[in-house]
């Protein structure tokens, strides 16, 4: 990018803002893509395993006893299709909250990685967009695999899985600045330790592998208020075909959870390295 | 002569065909200060694991208090105290609980481990770090608090490997008054290092040791005597030049060792040396004359510095 | 645990040949060296133990809330909620037990596999690596193979208690019908051992972490813990991916649990088969790490 053009994208931005951003992102995006390239790589594509083995075991060996399972729309749907999208959500959320929590976590007290990077010309903000757009990429990658995976299965009920890409980049940009926002709070392995502990029922709960409706009513509203149910929900709505205008809150959801988690993130950056 | 506490005969480490150590010979007298002078990669670690008795030996004889490493291994680690060469002490722990923990490995009793770690956090002079991580601790801090642990079961002998490596001047100070207490105390320290100014300071006796091999021992003092001359004087004619010079100087002083950097001159007096050289015509950039060293021992031996 | 010198395995009774310990009388340094040593020969792999569980304590916050909330969260997912799909759909005819209990004994087992592999894993090679106290203990009078069971010994420490909380919890979701339920805590203590210690004698043999132990998480125990009967019987697996599950030691401590917990029918020589399997990759777990950690350390 250019100086003229990057003095161009800043000039508009507040005075408290611009020694935060310097609006060159990119240049820490293409840092981790190297390094990624000259790492072990295989890990890098391994991470896509993972969902498909869910989805084998679960849908199909599980699935075999199962049978069909009822939507919230009500549409009667096989138990692989009913996990498909919600194993895609998952994965969605758990490589973005690894990439900003136990990834940031390393770089930020370990290999003192960002403190280089601060001391260039890069502010908080390039750093935290750099590493949320490499977590988004990796994401939206290991999604689309998933969905051919889903599309071969026959699992893809309607043509508005298509959406479920640009989705999984919501779902992640979300948990990621969420993640790093709360990574910034963290000091020890012990405390990063339970964020493992509140993924896990998370995980477990959100109508991931079993409709809402076993539930009593109290516990259906704790759990339509984590992130992880609206991201079901919505990858279900769309590889499923069942979508209205509810979706929107879904969607509505995760923009709000965006704006928190930057909001937080540039703070604590701010007060990390700046004062 | 009390017996020794270290006798090594022919003692070699071989790694396949490479000999890291290579069939040395030299025993340790009780409350002797002894060290292994050497540069890197010259067997100095090799040879205290070996004394240590967590490295098998390939042949030769070792024994240590009288007992030989390959069978009584834990009885003859029950003795020593370690200081390793990179600090390997607990980050999960406080300072303090890696003493204690520590001491529990001898086998000593909690109530005892419990009193002497604390006398030894007094002794390291870190008795406001007892709650302190290993982590917030300074490089110096580190060291001194591995020394303590290494103390925790009252060692016949202390291992010390390069204990100063990496230490700023000040840390290194405060770390040879400590080692000089424990000598006085009588503690039988065998230590590696490749500062000649450390070995000057500690050792009562070392061997200076290159390629796995030993090159020559004594006291500081006397190897000074046997190897070098009294005075250097050292000569700088700039990079490009040193090496044409040189050839002019032959004859001057005892001996004349030409480094990329500059020009020793051997000899009893360096100002009538640096005199002879100015009536030659020659007007070196800078000039210094200072008393022989290890350094020049090492060099006389090997033809190489000791630190490169 | 205790016992000689492990890297040579020259023996202390045996000498050496040019030994002058081994006969006539000794020097006061060689007796008092040979005193100093009897406690640690003896006790060596319990003060690792002690010194592995004190580390291991920092992280009790987390330890202690994982403990009692994994059972509470996977039997109540799984047990309860998953178990309306399954029971619903599958009903009394060919399940003789409720998905619950079937359920119950695999995810104990599991959690048993779980904690094994946290402990086994990067600690390790954190203690040869990133914070090498191997390093540190092996200097003192300890031997490898002590340490090697010291850590074997720590992992009990916690793996033991956290598997009878978990079930305490199946006895109060009501998943273990049999009177010797309890005999299945002792199945997964030995499945969670049986993958530890191979798991340790591998990454002990590790220099870096290049992603080795993420993969193997990945391309290992994740498909152990999905393809090993764990959530549906190995049956319902095509014929071909069966084998998954009779090399993996979770599917045979998961079925060993449930025949404990519920009387799951099978022969008697496929039990005993279970629990010979497991033993088979402690005692290869064990001996190889204890190999590996004595070279390692021995440089």
């Amino acid at each position: 990018m250019s100086v003229l053009e990057r003095t161009r994208r800043s000039g508009p931005l507040p005075q408290s803002l611009r020694a935060l951003y310097a609006g060159n992102a990119r240049s820490v995006m293409a840092r981790g893509l190297l390094a990624t390239k000259s790492t072990n790589w295989t890990v890098v594509v391994s991470g896509f395993f993972e969902p498909v083995f869910y989805l084998l075991a679960m849908g199909f060996g599980l699935g075999e006893l199962v049978g069909s399972v009822s939507t919230t729309t009500g549409q009667e749907v096989s138990y692989g299709a009913f996990i498909a999208p919600a194993l895609l959500a998952v994965s969605a959320m758990n490589g973005a909250v690894y990439d900003s929590t136990w990834n940031v976590f390393f770089k930020m007290n370990y290999t003192k990685l960002y403190q280089g990077m601060l001391s260039t010309s890069l502010g908080p903000l390039d750093v935290a967009f750099g590493e949320i757009a490499l977590a988004l990429l990796r994401g939206a990658v290991y999604a689309t695999g998933f969905l051919i995976v889903m599309q071969v299965l026959g699992l893809n009920l309607s043509w508005l899985a298509i959406l479920a890409l640009p989705a999984v980049v919501l779902i992640a940009f979300a948990f990621a600045s969420f993640g790093m926002a709360i990574t910034s709070y963290m000091k020890t392995f012990q405390q990063m330790d339970w964020i493992n502990f509140v993924m896990l029922p998370m995980f477990l709960f959100s109508a991931t592998f079993y409709p809402l409706s076993v539930y009593p009513e109290w516990i259906q509203t704790v759990i339509q208020a984590l992130p992880l149910w609206h991201a079901v929900e919505l990858m279900r709505g769309l590889t499923t075909g069942a979508v209205d205008a509810g979706v929107l809150w879904h969607v509505l959801y995760f923009v709000v959870m965006i704006l928190v988690g930057l909001v937080f993130t540039t703070k604590r950056l701010r007060a990390l390295f700046l004062d | 002569m009390p017996a020794p506490v270290i006798v090594a005969s022919d003692l070699t480490k071989k790694y396949k065909d490479f000999a890291a150590v290579d069939g040395i010979s030299f025993e340790v007298a009780p409350g002797e200060s002894f060290g292994l002078l050497g540069p890197n990669g010259a067997g100095k670690s090799t040879t205290m694991r070996m004394v240590g008795a967590v490295s098998t030996r390939t042949s030769g004889d070792l024994r240590i208090l009288d007992l030989d490493p390959n069978d009584y291994g834990p009885e003859i680690r029950s003795q020593l105290g370690v200081v390793p060469q990179a600090d390997n002490l607990d980050v999960e722990l406080k300072a303090r609980d890696n003493l204690v923990v520590y001491g529990r490995y001898f086998g000593l009793p909690r109530k005892v481990v419990q009193q002497r770690a604390d006398e030894l956090m007094a002794f390291a002079q870190l008795e406001d770090k007892v709650k302190a991580k290993v982590d917030d601790l300074s490089g110096g801090m580190k060291r001194r608090l591995t020394i303590a642990r290494a103390l925790i079961n009252d060692p016949r002998i202390l291992l010390l490997d390069e204990p100063t490596t990496g230490l700023d001047p000040q840390a290194r100070h405060i770390l040879w008054d400590r080692l000089f207490r424990l000598k006085e105390q009588g503690t039988t320290l065998v230590l590696t290092t490749h500062y000649m100014d450390e070995a000057e300071q500690l050792c009562d006796r070392l061997v200076v040791v290159d390629k796995g091999s030993i090159m020559a021992e004594g006291s500081p003092a006397a190897l000074i005597r046997q190897y070098s001359s009294r005075e250097v004087l050292e000569v700088r004619f700039g990079s490009d030049r040193n090496e044409q010079v040189a050839e002019q100087l032959a004859g001057i002083g005892e001996r004349v060792e030409v480094l990329p950097d500059r020009i020793l001159v051997y000899s009893e007096d360096g100002e009538a040396e640096l005199n002879h050289i100015t009536e030659l015509g020659l007007h070196p950039l800078t000039s210094l004359v200072r008393r022989s060293s290890l350094e020049d021992v090492f060099l006389r031996l090997t033809g190489r510095s000791l630190i490169e | 645990m205790s016992g000689t010198e492990s890297p040579r395995g020259g023996s202390v009774a045996a000498g050496s040949a040019s030994g002058r310990g081994a006969q006539g009388p000794q020097s006061e340094m060689a007796r008092a060296a040979i005193a100093a040593g009897t406690l640690p020969r003896r006790w060596g792999a319990l003060y690792v133990a002690e010194h592995r569980t004190r580390s291991m304590a920092a992280y009790k916050g987390t330890i202690i809330a994982t403990g009692i909330g994994n059972p509470v969260v996977y039997l109540f997912a799984l047990g309860v909620g998953l178990a309306t799909l399954v029971d619903a759909n599958v009903g009394g005819a060919g399940a003789t037990v409720s998905y619950l209990t079937f359920v119950a004994p695999a995810l104990l087992a599991s959690a048993a596999v779980t904690i094994a592999t946290e402990e086994f894993s990067y600690p390790i090679l954190g203690a040869f690596k990133w914070n090498p106290t191997f390093f540190a203990i092996n200097a003192s009078p300890i031997s490898p193979r002590q340490i090697v069971d010291g850590q074997m010994l720590s992992v009990l420490v916690r793996m033991v208690p956290s598997c009878i909380v978990y079930f305490l919890f199946m006895l109060v979701f009501g998943a273990v019908p049999s009177p010797i339920g309890w005999l299945s805590i002792l199945a997964a203590v030995a499945t969670g051992m049986a993958v530890g210690a191979v798991l340790m004698s591998y990454v002990s043999t590790l220099q870096t972490d290049s992603g080795q132990i993420a993969l193997l998480m990945r391309f290992g125990l994740t498909p152990m813990f999905l393809f090993s009967g764990t959530f549906f019987p190995l049956a319902q697996l095509p014929a071909y991916l069966q084998w998954i599950g009779w090399i993996s030691p979770l599917w045979h401590g998961t079925e060993l649990g449930r025949v404990f917990s519920y009387g799951a029918p099978e022969p008697i020589w496929l039990t005993v088969a279970h629990v010979l399997y497991l033993a088979a990759w402690f005692v290869f777990g064990w001996l190889a790490s204890r190999r590996v950690t004595a070279r390692r350390l021995n440089k």
